[in-house]
Protein backbone atom coordinates (compact mmCIF):
# COMPACT_ATOMS: atom_id res chain seq x y z
CA UNK A 1 0.00 0.00 0.00
CA UNK A 2 1.26 3.47 -0.83
CA UNK A 3 1.78 5.72 2.17
CA UNK A 4 0.62 9.29 1.70
CA UNK A 5 3.35 11.81 2.55
CA UNK A 6 1.68 13.41 5.56
CA UNK A 7 3.14 13.82 9.04
CA UNK A 8 0.73 14.03 11.97
CA UNK A 9 0.22 17.25 13.92
CA UNK A 10 2.26 17.74 17.11
CA UNK A 11 0.01 16.89 20.07
CA UNK A 12 -1.20 19.61 22.41
CA UNK A 13 -0.34 19.81 26.11
CA UNK A 14 -1.72 22.03 28.84
CA UNK A 15 -0.18 25.50 29.16
CA UNK A 16 0.20 24.85 32.90
CA UNK A 17 -0.02 27.34 35.78
CA UNK A 18 3.02 29.38 34.70
CA UNK A 19 1.94 30.27 31.16
CA UNK A 20 2.44 33.94 32.10
CA UNK A 21 6.22 33.53 32.21
CA UNK A 22 6.41 32.85 28.51
CA UNK A 23 3.53 34.87 27.18
CA UNK A 24 2.82 37.68 29.68
CA UNK A 25 6.01 37.87 31.80
CA UNK A 26 4.95 41.09 33.53
CA UNK A 27 1.97 39.27 35.04
CA UNK A 28 4.38 36.57 36.29
CA UNK A 29 6.15 39.40 38.12
CA UNK A 30 9.18 40.39 36.05
CA UNK A 31 10.33 42.47 33.09
CA UNK A 32 12.45 40.85 30.40
CA UNK A 33 11.42 41.89 26.88
CA UNK A 34 11.57 45.41 25.51
CA UNK A 35 8.39 44.88 23.52
CA UNK A 36 5.50 43.16 25.27
CA UNK A 37 2.35 41.83 23.65
CA UNK A 38 -0.75 42.96 25.46
CA UNK A 39 -4.46 43.57 25.57
CA UNK A 40 -4.70 46.96 23.81
CA UNK A 41 -5.22 46.37 20.09
CA UNK A 42 -5.50 49.87 18.67
CA UNK A 43 -3.32 52.99 18.40
CA UNK A 44 -4.71 56.55 18.30
CA UNK A 45 -5.01 56.61 14.49
CA UNK A 46 -6.87 53.28 14.22
CA UNK A 47 -10.35 53.83 12.75
CA UNK A 48 -13.31 52.22 14.49
CA UNK A 49 -15.56 52.38 17.53
CA UNK A 50 -13.54 51.96 20.74
CA UNK A 51 -14.84 49.13 22.88
CA UNK A 52 -13.75 47.24 25.95
CA UNK A 53 -14.37 43.50 26.12
CA UNK A 54 -14.32 42.01 29.58
CA UNK A 55 -15.52 38.98 31.42
CA UNK A 56 -14.63 35.97 33.47
CA UNK A 57 -13.99 32.32 32.66
CA UNK A 58 -16.01 30.05 34.96
CA UNK A 59 -15.21 26.44 35.80
CA UNK A 60 -17.60 23.57 36.54
CA UNK A 61 -18.33 24.90 40.05
CA UNK A 62 -19.03 28.40 38.71
CA UNK A 63 -15.77 29.74 40.18
CA UNK A 64 -13.68 32.16 38.13
CA UNK A 65 -10.52 30.68 36.61
CA UNK A 66 -7.76 33.07 37.67
CA UNK A 67 -4.87 31.70 35.62
CA UNK A 68 -6.35 31.61 32.12
CA UNK A 69 -4.64 32.92 28.99
CA UNK A 70 -7.09 34.57 26.62
CA UNK A 71 -6.18 35.60 23.07
CA UNK A 72 -8.41 37.38 20.59
CA UNK A 73 -8.21 37.68 16.80
CA UNK A 74 -10.48 39.95 14.84
CA UNK A 75 -11.02 41.89 11.62
CA UNK A 76 -10.59 45.66 11.39
CA UNK A 77 -13.45 48.17 11.40
CA UNK A 78 -14.04 47.56 7.69
CA UNK A 79 -14.30 43.79 8.16
CA UNK A 80 -10.90 42.78 6.79
CA UNK A 81 -8.27 40.65 8.49
CA UNK A 82 -4.67 41.81 8.44
CA UNK A 83 -3.48 38.68 6.64
CA UNK A 84 -2.67 37.79 2.99
CA UNK A 85 -5.32 35.02 2.87
CA UNK A 86 -7.99 37.73 3.24
CA UNK A 87 -8.49 38.88 -0.36
CA UNK A 88 -11.52 41.12 0.16
CA UNK A 89 -9.89 43.79 -1.98
CA UNK A 90 -12.92 46.04 -1.75
CA UNK A 91 -12.19 46.50 1.97
CA UNK A 92 -9.18 48.51 3.16
CA UNK A 93 -6.30 46.97 5.08
CA UNK A 94 -5.56 49.01 8.20
CA UNK A 95 -1.77 49.11 8.80
CA UNK A 96 -2.33 50.39 12.35
CA UNK A 97 -4.35 47.36 13.40
CA UNK A 98 -2.99 43.80 13.65
CA UNK A 99 -6.22 42.55 15.20
CA UNK A 100 -4.63 40.32 17.82
CA UNK A 101 -4.17 40.64 21.57
CA UNK A 102 -3.61 38.56 24.65
CA UNK A 103 -4.51 38.88 28.33
CA UNK A 104 -4.37 36.81 31.48
CA UNK A 105 -7.33 36.63 33.81
CA UNK A 106 -6.58 38.58 36.99
CA UNK A 107 -4.99 36.50 39.78
CA UNK A 108 -7.48 38.00 42.30
CA UNK A 109 -10.71 38.71 40.46
CA UNK A 110 -10.49 36.36 37.48
CA UNK A 111 -11.47 39.19 35.11
CA UNK A 112 -9.90 39.49 31.65
CA UNK A 113 -10.16 42.61 29.49
CA UNK A 114 -9.26 43.91 26.04
CA UNK A 115 -9.32 47.43 24.66
CA UNK A 116 -10.12 47.16 20.98
CA UNK A 117 -12.40 48.36 18.20
CA UNK A 118 -15.62 46.84 17.02
CA UNK A 119 -14.87 44.70 13.95
CA UNK A 120 -16.78 45.01 10.69
CA UNK A 121 -18.60 42.20 8.91
CA UNK A 122 -16.37 39.70 7.08
CA UNK A 123 -17.39 37.74 3.99
CA UNK A 124 -18.51 34.19 4.81
CA UNK A 125 -17.01 30.93 3.68
CA UNK A 126 -16.99 30.52 -0.11
CA UNK A 127 -18.24 34.07 -0.50
CA UNK A 128 -21.72 33.29 0.75
CA UNK A 129 -23.11 36.27 2.61
CA UNK A 130 -21.54 38.26 5.37
CA UNK A 131 -20.74 36.96 8.82
CA UNK A 132 -21.96 39.13 11.70
CA UNK A 133 -19.27 41.15 13.49
CA UNK A 134 -17.43 38.82 15.83
CA UNK A 135 -14.21 38.36 17.77
CA UNK A 136 -12.44 34.98 17.78
CA UNK A 137 -11.16 33.81 21.17
CA UNK A 138 -8.64 31.15 22.12
CA UNK A 139 -8.17 29.95 25.71
CA UNK A 140 -5.33 28.01 27.32
CA UNK A 141 -4.51 27.24 30.96
CA UNK A 142 -3.62 24.68 33.57
CA UNK A 143 -6.20 21.90 33.34
CA UNK A 144 -7.02 22.74 29.71
CA UNK A 145 -5.38 20.00 27.64
CA UNK A 146 -5.98 21.58 24.26
CA UNK A 147 -6.72 25.24 23.46
CA UNK A 148 -10.42 26.13 23.35
CA UNK A 149 -11.78 28.15 20.42
CA UNK A 150 -14.93 30.20 20.55
CA UNK A 151 -16.42 33.39 19.09
CA UNK A 152 -17.93 36.44 20.70
CA UNK A 153 -20.82 38.09 18.85
CA UNK A 154 -22.48 41.41 19.69
CA UNK A 155 -25.98 41.16 21.20
CA UNK A 156 -26.86 44.61 19.81
CA UNK A 157 -26.50 43.36 16.21
CA UNK A 158 -29.71 41.31 15.94
CA UNK A 159 -30.09 41.68 12.16
CA UNK A 160 -26.51 40.72 11.33
CA UNK A 161 -26.59 37.91 13.90
CA UNK A 162 -29.74 36.46 12.33
CA UNK A 163 -27.89 36.27 9.01
CA UNK A 164 -24.67 34.82 10.40
CA UNK A 165 -23.90 31.34 8.99
CA UNK A 166 -22.24 30.14 12.21
CA UNK A 167 -24.94 31.35 14.61
CA UNK A 168 -27.61 29.95 12.28
CA UNK A 169 -25.96 26.54 12.46
CA UNK A 170 -26.28 26.44 16.27
CA UNK A 171 -29.92 25.53 16.52
CA UNK A 172 -30.62 25.48 20.28
CA UNK A 173 -31.13 29.12 21.28
CA UNK A 174 -29.72 28.46 24.74
CA UNK A 175 -26.41 27.37 23.24
CA UNK A 176 -26.32 30.08 20.58
CA UNK A 177 -26.87 32.74 23.23
CA UNK A 178 -23.66 31.69 25.01
CA UNK A 179 -21.81 33.50 22.19
CA UNK A 180 -23.53 36.88 22.68
CA UNK A 181 -21.85 39.72 24.55
CA UNK A 182 -24.00 42.33 26.27
CA UNK A 183 -23.38 46.01 25.57
CA UNK A 184 -23.13 48.39 28.53
CA UNK A 185 -22.15 52.01 28.99
CA UNK A 186 -19.77 52.55 31.87
CA UNK A 187 -18.17 55.93 32.66
CA UNK A 188 -18.83 57.02 29.09
CA UNK A 189 -17.14 53.92 27.64
CA UNK A 190 -18.70 51.08 25.71
CA UNK A 191 -18.12 47.75 27.42
CA UNK A 192 -19.12 44.37 26.09
CA UNK A 193 -19.27 41.83 28.87
CA UNK A 194 -18.63 38.25 27.89
CA UNK A 195 -18.38 35.47 30.46
CA UNK A 196 -17.26 32.04 29.26
CA UNK A 197 -18.56 28.90 30.96
CA UNK A 198 -16.20 25.95 30.59
CA UNK A 199 -18.83 23.53 31.91
CA UNK A 200 -22.33 23.31 33.30
CA UNK A 201 -25.81 24.27 32.20
CA UNK A 202 -24.60 27.39 30.44
CA UNK A 203 -21.51 25.81 28.86
CA UNK A 204 -20.20 28.08 26.09
CA UNK A 205 -20.12 26.73 22.55
CA UNK A 206 -16.54 25.77 21.64
CA UNK A 207 -15.60 25.03 18.06
CA UNK A 208 -13.66 22.37 16.25
CA UNK A 209 -12.76 24.42 13.21
CA UNK B 1 -14.04 28.44 -10.25
CA UNK B 2 -12.63 30.18 -7.19
CA UNK B 3 -9.91 29.23 -4.73
CA UNK B 4 -10.05 29.32 -0.95
CA UNK B 5 -7.57 28.22 1.68
CA UNK B 6 -8.71 25.73 4.31
CA UNK B 7 -7.04 23.58 6.94
CA UNK B 8 -7.02 19.80 7.10
CA UNK B 9 -9.42 18.54 9.72
CA UNK B 10 -7.66 18.22 13.08
CA UNK B 11 -7.21 14.58 14.10
CA UNK B 12 -8.37 14.80 17.70
CA UNK B 13 -7.23 11.23 18.43
CA UNK B 14 -3.65 12.52 18.44
CA UNK B 15 -4.41 15.09 21.13
CA UNK B 16 -5.39 14.70 24.76
CA UNK B 17 -9.15 14.79 25.34
CA UNK B 18 -10.39 17.71 27.46
CA UNK B 19 -11.52 15.48 30.34
CA UNK B 20 -8.63 13.43 31.79
CA UNK B 21 -9.32 12.49 35.44
CA UNK B 22 -5.73 11.32 36.02
CA UNK B 23 -4.76 14.99 35.57
CA UNK B 24 -7.16 16.28 38.19
CA UNK B 25 -7.29 19.97 37.28
CA UNK B 26 -8.85 19.05 33.94
CA UNK B 27 -11.99 17.72 35.63
CA UNK B 28 -13.61 21.11 36.34
CA UNK B 29 -12.08 22.89 33.36
CA UNK B 30 -13.13 20.54 30.55
CA UNK B 31 -16.13 21.26 28.33
CA UNK B 32 -18.59 18.35 28.42
CA UNK B 33 -20.65 19.21 25.35
CA UNK B 34 -19.30 18.12 21.97
CA UNK B 35 -17.25 20.73 20.14
CA UNK B 36 -19.31 22.38 17.40
CA UNK B 37 -17.79 21.42 14.02
CA UNK B 38 -17.07 24.50 11.97
CA UNK B 39 -15.81 24.54 8.41
CA UNK B 40 -13.04 27.08 8.25
CA UNK B 41 -13.82 30.63 7.16
CA UNK B 42 -11.52 33.64 6.90
CA UNK B 43 -11.74 33.90 10.70
CA UNK B 44 -9.84 30.63 11.08
CA UNK B 45 -7.44 30.59 8.11
CA UNK B 46 -6.07 34.03 8.95
CA UNK B 47 -4.09 34.78 12.10
CA UNK B 48 -1.65 37.26 13.57
CA UNK B 49 1.68 37.80 11.83
CA UNK B 50 4.79 39.12 13.57
CA UNK B 51 7.84 41.03 12.32
CA UNK B 52 11.49 40.51 13.25
CA UNK B 53 11.77 44.10 14.51
CA UNK B 54 9.18 43.33 17.22
CA UNK B 55 11.70 41.02 18.92
CA UNK B 56 14.97 41.90 20.64
CA UNK B 57 18.35 40.44 19.61
CA UNK B 58 18.62 38.29 22.79
CA UNK B 59 15.00 37.19 22.96
CA UNK B 60 15.90 33.64 21.83
CA UNK B 61 18.95 33.32 24.09
CA UNK B 62 17.88 32.34 27.62
CA UNK B 63 21.53 32.10 28.66
CA UNK B 64 21.87 35.86 28.19
CA UNK B 65 18.42 37.48 28.09
CA UNK B 66 18.14 37.78 31.89
CA UNK B 67 21.84 37.59 32.82
CA UNK B 68 22.53 40.10 35.61
CA UNK B 69 25.68 39.16 37.56
CA UNK B 70 26.69 36.25 35.32
CA UNK B 71 25.14 33.43 33.34
CA UNK B 72 22.49 31.06 34.74
CA UNK B 73 23.43 27.80 36.50
CA UNK B 74 22.72 24.62 34.57
CA UNK B 75 23.55 22.47 31.57
CA UNK B 76 24.09 24.72 28.56
CA UNK B 77 21.56 23.51 25.99
CA UNK B 78 20.51 24.25 22.43
CA UNK B 79 16.92 23.40 21.48
CA UNK B 80 16.34 23.58 17.77
CA UNK B 81 14.27 22.16 14.93
CA UNK B 82 11.89 22.90 12.10
CA UNK B 83 8.26 23.90 12.10
CA UNK B 84 6.47 22.29 9.18
CA UNK B 85 2.85 21.58 8.42
CA UNK B 86 1.26 18.17 7.95
CA UNK B 87 2.01 18.32 4.22
CA UNK B 88 5.70 18.94 4.94
CA UNK B 89 5.69 22.62 4.00
CA UNK B 90 7.93 24.86 6.13
CA UNK B 91 6.02 27.30 8.36
CA UNK B 92 7.99 30.51 7.84
CA UNK B 93 8.26 33.63 10.01
CA UNK B 94 6.03 32.19 12.67
CA UNK B 95 6.32 33.19 16.33
CA UNK B 96 7.53 30.55 18.79
CA UNK B 97 7.54 31.41 22.49
CA UNK B 98 8.98 29.12 25.18
CA UNK B 99 9.03 29.10 28.97
CA UNK B 100 10.57 26.74 31.51
CA UNK B 101 11.79 26.19 35.06
CA UNK B 102 15.44 26.85 35.95
CA UNK B 103 17.99 24.07 36.48
CA UNK B 104 16.64 23.48 40.00
CA UNK B 105 13.04 23.12 38.85
CA UNK B 106 11.89 26.55 40.02
CA UNK B 107 9.91 29.00 37.89
CA UNK B 108 10.32 32.76 38.00
CA UNK B 109 6.64 33.26 38.79
CA UNK B 110 4.93 34.90 41.74
CA UNK B 111 2.73 31.81 42.24
CA UNK B 112 5.61 29.26 42.37
CA UNK B 113 6.62 28.50 45.97
CA UNK B 114 8.84 25.44 45.45
CA UNK B 115 11.93 25.18 47.74
CA UNK B 116 14.46 25.32 44.92
CA UNK B 117 15.87 28.84 44.61
CA UNK B 118 15.16 31.32 41.85
CA UNK B 119 18.26 31.79 39.68
CA UNK B 120 19.05 35.53 39.64
CA UNK B 121 20.40 35.21 36.09
CA UNK B 122 17.59 33.22 34.54
CA UNK B 123 14.23 34.58 33.39
CA UNK B 124 13.05 31.33 31.86
CA UNK B 125 11.38 32.60 28.71
CA UNK B 126 12.33 33.29 25.12
CA UNK B 127 10.86 33.84 21.70
CA UNK B 128 11.89 33.75 18.07
CA UNK B 129 10.56 33.70 14.53
CA UNK B 130 11.20 30.72 12.26
CA UNK B 131 13.33 31.55 9.22
CA UNK B 132 12.52 30.99 5.54
CA UNK B 133 13.07 27.23 5.97
CA UNK B 134 10.86 27.05 9.07
CA UNK B 135 13.95 26.59 11.27
CA UNK B 136 14.26 27.89 14.84
CA UNK B 137 16.84 27.67 17.64
CA UNK B 138 17.07 28.68 21.31
CA UNK B 139 19.94 28.60 23.82
CA UNK B 140 18.99 27.85 27.39
CA UNK B 141 19.81 25.68 30.41
CA UNK B 142 18.21 22.29 30.81
CA UNK B 143 15.27 22.67 33.24
CA UNK B 144 15.04 20.59 36.41
CA UNK B 145 12.25 18.23 37.42
CA UNK B 146 9.83 19.49 40.08
CA UNK B 147 6.89 18.22 42.14
CA UNK B 148 3.32 19.31 41.52
CA UNK B 149 0.06 18.75 43.34
CA UNK B 150 -1.79 16.04 41.50
CA UNK B 151 -1.20 12.83 43.39
CA UNK B 152 0.76 13.14 46.65
CA UNK B 153 4.05 12.30 44.96
CA UNK B 154 3.67 13.62 41.39
CA UNK B 155 6.76 14.97 39.63
CA UNK B 156 7.07 16.61 36.27
CA UNK B 157 9.88 15.40 34.02
CA UNK B 158 12.17 18.15 32.74
CA UNK B 159 10.20 19.98 30.06
CA UNK B 160 9.99 23.19 28.07
CA UNK B 161 6.63 24.80 27.20
CA UNK B 162 6.15 25.84 23.57
CA UNK B 163 3.60 28.23 22.09
CA UNK B 164 3.35 28.35 18.27
CA UNK B 165 1.13 30.45 16.01
CA UNK B 166 1.34 29.14 12.44
CA UNK B 167 -0.18 31.25 9.69
CA UNK B 168 -3.85 30.84 10.68
CA UNK B 169 -5.52 31.12 14.08
CA UNK B 170 -6.84 27.53 13.77
CA UNK B 171 -3.20 26.31 13.79
CA UNK B 172 -2.57 27.86 17.21
CA UNK B 173 -0.86 25.33 19.49
CA UNK B 174 0.60 25.14 22.98
CA UNK B 175 2.54 22.04 23.93
CA UNK B 176 5.46 20.76 26.03
CA UNK B 177 8.78 19.28 24.98
CA UNK B 178 10.56 16.57 26.99
CA UNK B 179 14.16 15.30 26.97
CA UNK B 180 15.13 11.87 25.67
CA UNK B 181 16.04 9.42 28.43
CA UNK B 182 14.31 11.18 31.34
CA UNK B 183 13.21 8.44 33.78
CA UNK B 184 10.19 10.50 34.92
CA UNK B 185 8.60 10.47 31.45
CA UNK B 186 6.61 7.22 31.92
CA UNK B 187 5.29 8.47 35.28
CA UNK B 188 4.04 11.88 34.12
CA UNK B 189 0.27 12.25 34.40
CA UNK B 190 0.27 15.23 32.04
CA UNK B 191 2.13 13.52 29.18
CA UNK B 192 -0.11 10.48 29.78
CA UNK B 193 -3.20 12.57 28.92
CA UNK B 194 -2.21 11.85 25.29
CA UNK B 195 -3.65 8.40 24.63
CA UNK B 196 -1.46 7.37 21.66
CA UNK B 197 2.10 6.31 22.65
CA UNK B 198 3.45 7.29 19.21
CA UNK B 199 1.95 10.77 19.63
CA UNK B 200 3.55 11.07 23.10
CA UNK B 201 6.89 10.06 21.63
CA UNK B 202 6.77 13.01 19.22
CA UNK B 203 7.04 15.38 22.19
CA UNK B 204 10.36 13.87 23.28
CA UNK B 205 13.32 15.82 21.89
CA UNK B 206 16.31 13.75 20.78
CA UNK B 207 19.90 14.38 21.75
CA UNK B 208 21.51 15.88 18.64
CA UNK B 209 25.27 15.53 18.99
CA UNK B 210 25.89 16.82 15.48
CA UNK B 211 24.28 20.14 16.36
CA UNK B 212 26.11 20.44 19.68
CA UNK B 213 28.88 22.99 20.00
CA UNK B 214 32.03 21.10 21.06
CA UNK B 215 33.32 22.05 24.53
CA UNK B 216 30.35 24.43 24.88
CA UNK B 217 26.70 23.40 24.49
CA UNK B 218 24.66 20.17 24.06
CA UNK B 219 21.85 20.18 21.51
CA UNK B 220 18.40 18.60 21.42
CA UNK B 221 16.22 18.50 18.33
CA UNK B 222 12.48 19.12 18.49
CA UNK B 223 10.57 19.30 15.21
CA UNK B 224 7.04 20.68 15.33
CA UNK B 225 4.18 19.89 12.97
CA UNK B 226 1.19 22.22 12.59
CA UNK B 227 -2.04 21.53 10.75
CA UNK B 228 -1.75 21.35 6.98
CA UNK B 229 -3.73 23.47 4.57
CA UNK B 230 -5.00 23.11 1.03
CA UNK B 231 -6.16 25.48 -1.65
CA UNK B 232 -9.67 24.31 -2.46
CA UNK B 233 -11.29 24.95 -5.81
CA UNK B 234 -14.98 25.63 -5.58
CA UNK B 235 -17.93 26.73 -7.64
CA UNK B 236 -19.78 29.75 -6.40
CA UNK B 237 -22.95 27.92 -5.40
CA UNK B 238 -24.45 26.65 -2.17
CA UNK B 239 -22.59 23.63 -0.89
CA UNK B 240 -23.93 20.36 0.46
CA UNK B 241 -27.61 21.24 0.17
Amino acid sequence: MTVLPYTPETPSQTAGPYVHIGLIPQQAGFDIFQNNFGNVLFVPETPGERIRIEGRILDGTGSPVRDMLVEIWQANAAGRYSHPADRQDDQPVDPSFRGWGRAGTDFETGVYAFETIKPGRVIGRRGHGLMAPHVNLWLAARGVNIGLSTRMYFADEPIANAEDPVLRMIEPAMRRDTLLARREQRDGKTVYSFDIHLQGERETVFFDA
Amino acid sequence: MMVEREFFQRDRRLHPPAFTPQYKTSVLRSPRMPLWSLQTSLSEVTGPLFKPEELGPLDNDLLLNYARTGEPIGERTIIHGHVRDEAGQPVRNTLIEIWQANAGGRYRHKNDTYFAPVDPNFGGCGRTLTNAEGYYAFRTVKPGAYPFRNQVNSWRPAHVHFSIFGSGFAQRLITQMYFEGDPLIPHDSILQTIPDPKARDRLIARLDLNASVPLDTLAYRFDIVLRGSRQTLFENKREGT
